[in-house]
């Protein structure tokens, strides 16, 4: 079986680069290997040049081609112990010097993430005091996000960490079932805006109390990790929050002496210095 | 048994239903200087993120840790990869984690590990398939001997379930059906002539 080496990746990654809009040059080798491997398998592309054949001037496969590349598999209340602790320890303390929370979510896939986080601030009594920005690259993923209907089979897992998560009510009042799929209460997000923004070419668009890059900065290299980090350093208010996935780390980057370690288990950074 | 001196830079071992008592027993007895990077990459609960690694260490010789995103692989260590997530090693010998989807329905999957570190360490890894009772792992295996690595799996009368050690030896030619204690025994030759 044909095999995607390291040589005709960068090429790729390059070509892309040049030719559109978007730059994975700095993904982490692993993955992006093992996702254009996978996406030359399923259309039976003989090569990496077939690929690259394909793209022109189809401007609608090279963005399902990207949909392919980008990682998009998500829960709601992944590490339901992180986000008792965004309920218990990290909103309570924005709340001591603010009316109001401006929180964004970077890299919000499908959206699940962003109906936890509104779950979670409608139990609170809060969702009129906050404005929520979710963004992701893949503008399939993020058209699936508007939209919250999501897979009836997906919602055993997603209960099961929120009752983990000891949420007050029934997880069920929050969507409706109609055959196989669930349909989230548009009440829920009514103050969310979804839009498409790149973390690696799109620009410092705003300022934020709470920045959710939860799972996203695994895909990339140290290099592009430490760049965007700037970019979310600068997004971020003065003793504003940064949340990172369960198991990612900001040590290896430069500017993480900017930021200080508020929960070590949960990941939650706090901006120290401009 | 002819074992080429230095040729390794690592090793990774895979496993499943049955596989604790084995992993347990070769950490146990690994020499406490050992100098190759151990990577486990086992089946376990999803939502349990705590209480394996330490459980792990409790008779290894050595510490056990589940790494960071993008941490560097260090001599020596042992590293089990964390719940929920793909563990991969990049070029440049960092680790990356993904959340793709489950393969063969496990996150993390054997299969996703070891083909990642075939590609990386060719024919310096050594790659150890032990009790389970599915198929991940046995595609992971092949992709260790295309690239000239060494496969190694559980001897499956010993096995508590054999289908994973099994379904490797089907689709490739492993070089070494061992026990448990030929694997720790191999391991020591290893140490012995690093
Ligand atoms: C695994 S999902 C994480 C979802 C959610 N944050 C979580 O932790 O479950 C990673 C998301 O990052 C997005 N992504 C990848 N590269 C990106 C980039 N350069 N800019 C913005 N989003 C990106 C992908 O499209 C994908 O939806």
């Amino acid at each position: 079986m044909y095999e995607v080496e390291l040589a005709e990746l960068k090429r790729l990654a390059e070509f892309i680069k040049t030719q559109y809009n978007y730059d994975f040059t700095n993904y982490a080798m692993s993955s992006f290997r093992r996702r254009v491997q996978r996406v030359i398998e399923l259309y039976r592309f003989k090569s990496v040049d077939w690929l690259i054949n394909r793209f022109s001037g189809d401007e609608a496969f090279f963005e399902e081609f990207v949909s392919e590349i980008t990682v998009n598999v998500t829960e709601m209340f992944r590490d339901p112990s992180f986000w008792r602790e965004l309920r218990d320890q990290v909103i309570p303390n924005l709340l001591l010097n603010h009316e109001h929370i401006k929180i964004w979510h970077a890299g919000c896939s499908s959206g699940e993430e962003v109906y936890s986080m509104a779950i979670m601030l409608s139990e609170m009594g809060l969702l009129d005091r906050v404005t929520i920005i979710a963004t992701d690259l893949d503008k399939g993923i993020l058209e699936k996000a508007r939209k919250g209907e999501y897979a009836l089979r997906n919602m055993e897992l997603n209960k099961k960490n929120y009752i983990r998560y000891q949420g007050k009510n029934n997880f069920e009042d929050y969507y409706t079932v109609r055959d196989d799929k669930v349909y989230m209460n548009p009440e829920l997000v009514e103050n969310v805006q979804y839009r498409v923004h790149d973390l690696v070419n799109g620009p410092v668009f705003n300022k934020f109390d709470l920045v959710l890059c939860r799972n996203v900065m695994i895909y990339f290299n140290q290099v592009l990790q430490n760049s965007v980090l700037i970019k979310l350093h600068e997004s971020l208010f003065r003793y504003g929050y940064l949340v990172i996935g369960a198991k990612e780390s900001l040590i290896w980057c430069e500017i993480a002496n900017k930021f200080i370690v508020v929960n070590n288990e949960e990941r939650i950074y706090k901006k120290y210095r401009d | 048994m002819k074992i080429q001196q230095n040729r390794y830079k690592a090793v990774v071992i895979g496993g499943s239903a049955g596989s604790f008592q084995g992993v347990t027993k070769i950490l146990s007895q690994l020499p406490a200087d050992f100098p190759l990077p151990i990577i486990l990459c086992l089946h376990r609960l999803k939502h349990v993120r705590h209480g394996f690694v330490e459980a792990l260490s409790i008779k290894s010789t050595k510490k056990v840790i589940e790494p960071y995103d993008k941490e560097p692989l260090k001599k020596g260590q042992v590293y089990l990869a964390p719940s929920n997530y793909h563990l991969a090693v990049e070029l440049g010998n960092t680790f990356s984690l993904s959340t793709e989807v489950m393969v063969n329905n496990s996150r993390p999957s054997i299969d996703i590990t070891f083909d990642s570190m075939a590609y990386v360490f060719r024919k310096k890894l050594i790659g150890i398939l032990l009790s389970g009772a599915n198929r991940d792992g046995a595609y992971g295996m092949k992709k260790i001997k295309n690239r000239g690595g060494t496969a190694i799996v559980q001897a499956p009368e010993e096995c508590l379930i054999s289908t994973m050690p099994e379904a490797a030896m089907r689709v490739t030619q492993v070089d070494h059906v061992m026990k448990i204690q030929e694997i720790v025994d191999f391991l020591g030759h290893i140490h012995k002539h690093y």
